[in-house]
């Protein structure tokens, strides 16, 4: 089986250089993301550039959408689209742009605003209970996302409809534009909460493969309820002087910035794949 | 009042009828089945019906989702919180993602006449009609209602459609209705003037129309229930062939019906139009019909509107 933890460090890497490129994006919360999309796209979800339109694909939302970047990397390295697509990242006319749309393959519904996901990832769910499929719904959102009256909503309509075939994942990385999540509007007792909502909560280590891994087989187990992952993350994880600082939700390296980025991510990629 | 069955009546007999022949047909309602008409469908198809809450913007991102995975959703709310509460959802999940949903909005207008501006819907048209990807209709009587929704049961394009809480009186005779989807249809033919006045508001320029013929002055009145995609041509046509346009609608007079059609005949800049709405202002109180006469929307004050516009 594929060295998952090493991929993660290698998107992280093309990522970087998407961005470099392209003078914009939003690194941290990319690189606090990376292990969840890499667990779900290489290990757990049933999605593929061959059945992008058989209806009993799972489904996918990313909710937090401006990570848009993590997740073209992990969709041209899973083969839906040419990896040389996102030379034209941002770029004028270029359907690969900050956020997802569903213009680019392998993306399912337009996201950006924030406090959209979730709601729509309940309508995926109750279409397959309807229907009698078994495709999962994922759903991926952000911590300070969690301040949008939408989420809640959500929240309680998929509890009260018991929609064990939606997972949602909170890459918790505990910071937003402004600074710490629990100083601008504060999730402390979060787990709590979603359990008050009546769904199954499971607490995970979020850039940890084996970890996500271990609660994503939890959460389809789990019968009777949906289930929300919270994945404890480091923002900016993978780079030593942009984790855990707010600056780093959409600064973009400078050359210097961005070498040594480049060699720490060669070295835990290489400690990954040792 | 011949007619005693409202347009949103028709919605929910129409919605019946597809959901027998198509299971994909799903309607939503944010605690608005009743004053939507669609208790009788929530009981007869309970599979295909689904309950938010009192929560539109759930309502909205979930019709988005169930019809991004092949369901033609149906979501019915008052328009009033459809068209504000839920735009966010409206422009992103369903017109951006450009999602199989259709925004039923009941009750619009100033239907809840004493029930304040929170109930009122006055500002739906400038505000759907300025997302992409989003269609505007008004339509004005129930066989129009149920023409338009045998089209809109069938297509796969999001749209939001306005009608009124209570039953109004017919435009057209039962069996003998012209419709063509997007077109505006020609009630009566005249050359001295056009009304264009698309809902309930139809019936009040059909009936100033009257008024007028008995006056020698022959109006031409144009039901535009397609207020986007507008019937351009229609409009143009108008201002060539008449020597004025008097617009009539149930909507605040900015960003409505009546600035559309401004815009289309300021290219050409042919001929006067003169925009009847309801003000900028929270409207008084009280019933529809009360409130519209205090504004002027009524056959008679419309009539003299338009008398002494030709007579300028």
């Amino acid at each position: 089986m594929e060295n998952l933890q090493a991929k993660a460090y290698s998107l992280r890497r093309d990522i970087l250089d998407m961005i470099y490129r392209a003078k914009t994006g939003h690194i941290g919360g990319d690189f606090s993301v990376c292990e969840i999309l890499t667990v779900l796209y290489w290990r757990h979800m049933n999605v593929s550039p061959q059945t992008m339109d058989d209806p009993d694909r799972d489904r996918f939302v990313m909710s937090k959408g401006h990570s848009v970047e993590a997740l073209y990397s992990v969709l041209a390295s899973r083969g839906f689209f040419p990896k040389e697509d996102l030379l034209t990242f941002s770029q004028f006319k270029t359907k690969y742009i900050g956020h997802p749309n569903n213009k680019v393959n392998g993306i399912e519904m337009n996201s950006g605003s924030l406090g959209h996901g979730l709601p729509v990832g309940v309508g995926m769910a109750l279409a397959a209970k309807m229907d009698g499929r078994s495709y999962r719904t994922y759903v991926v959102m952000g911590d300070g996302e969690l301040a949008e009256g939408s989420v809640w909503e959500a929240f309680m309509s998929a509890g009260h409809y018991k929609l064990d075939n939606l997972i949602a994942m909170i890459d918790r990385n505990r910071l937003q534009i402004s600074g710490s999540t629990e100083v601008v509007m504060h999730h402390e007792n979060l787990e709590q909460r979603v359990r008050a909502f009546d769904w199954n909560v499971i607490q995970a280590e979020g850039n940890s493969i084996e970890a996500l891994d271990r609660a994503l087989c939890q959460a389809k187990a789990f019968r009777g309820a949906p289930t929300c992952i919270i994945a404890n993350t480091t923002k900016g994880c993978g780079v030593s002087f942009m984790e855990n600082q707010a600056g780093w939700h959409h600064r973009v390296p400078t050359e210097a910035e961005y070498r040594a980025a480049v060699r720490e991510l060669a070295e835990k990629e290489a400690e990954a794949s040792a | 009042m011949r007619n005693t069955v409202a347009n949103r009546q028709v919605i929910c007999d129409v919605l019946m009828e597809t959901a027998r022949q198509d299971p994909d047909l799903v309607v939503l309602c944010s605690d608005s089945r009743g004053s939507a008409s669609l208790s009788k469908f929530a009981d007869t198809y309970p599979r295909q019906f689904v309950e938010v809450g009192i929560a539109e913007q759930d309502l909205v991102s979930i019709s988005a989702g169930l019809a991004s995975c092949g369901k033609r959703a149906f979501a019915a709310s008052p328009a009033c919180f459809l068209s504000t509460r839920s735009m966010e959802q409206a422009r992103v999940d369903v017109a951006y993602s450009n999602t199989n949903v259709k925004l039923i909005g009941i009750s619009g207008g100033i239907s809840y006449g004493a029930l304040g501006l929170t109930h009122h819907s006055a500002q739906d048209i400038a505000v759907m009609g300025s997302i992409p990807n989003l269609r505007v209709y008004l339509p004005s009587d129930r066989f129009q209602t149920r023409l338009l929704m045998e089209q809109l049961v069938r297509d796969d394009a999001p749209a939001y459609l306005r009608v009124g809480r209570n039953p109004v009186e017919d435009v057209y005779e039962e069996g003998r209705v012209p419709f063509e989807m997007d077109r505006a249809t020609t009630v009566c033919e005249g050359e001295d003037l056009t009304l264009i006045a698309c809902g309930e508001m139809v019936r009040v320029a059909l009936d100033a129309a009257a008024l007028l013929r008995e006056k020698q002055i022959f109006c031409r009145v144009l039901d535009m229930y397609c207020i986007k995609p507008l019937d351009k041509e229609a409009v143009l046509r108008a201002a060539r062939e008449t020597r004025a346009i008097v617009t009539l609608e149930e909507h605040s007079i900015i960003g409505g019906l009546g600035s559309l059609v401004c815009q289309v005949v300021a290219e050409e800049n042919r001929c006067p139009v003169h925009c009847m709405a309801l003000p900028d202002s929270a409207p008084v109180a009280g019933k529809s019909q009360e409130v519209f006469a205090y504004y002027g929307l009524e056959p008679n004050h419309v009539a003299s509107v338009c008398a002494d516009l030709l007579n300028r």
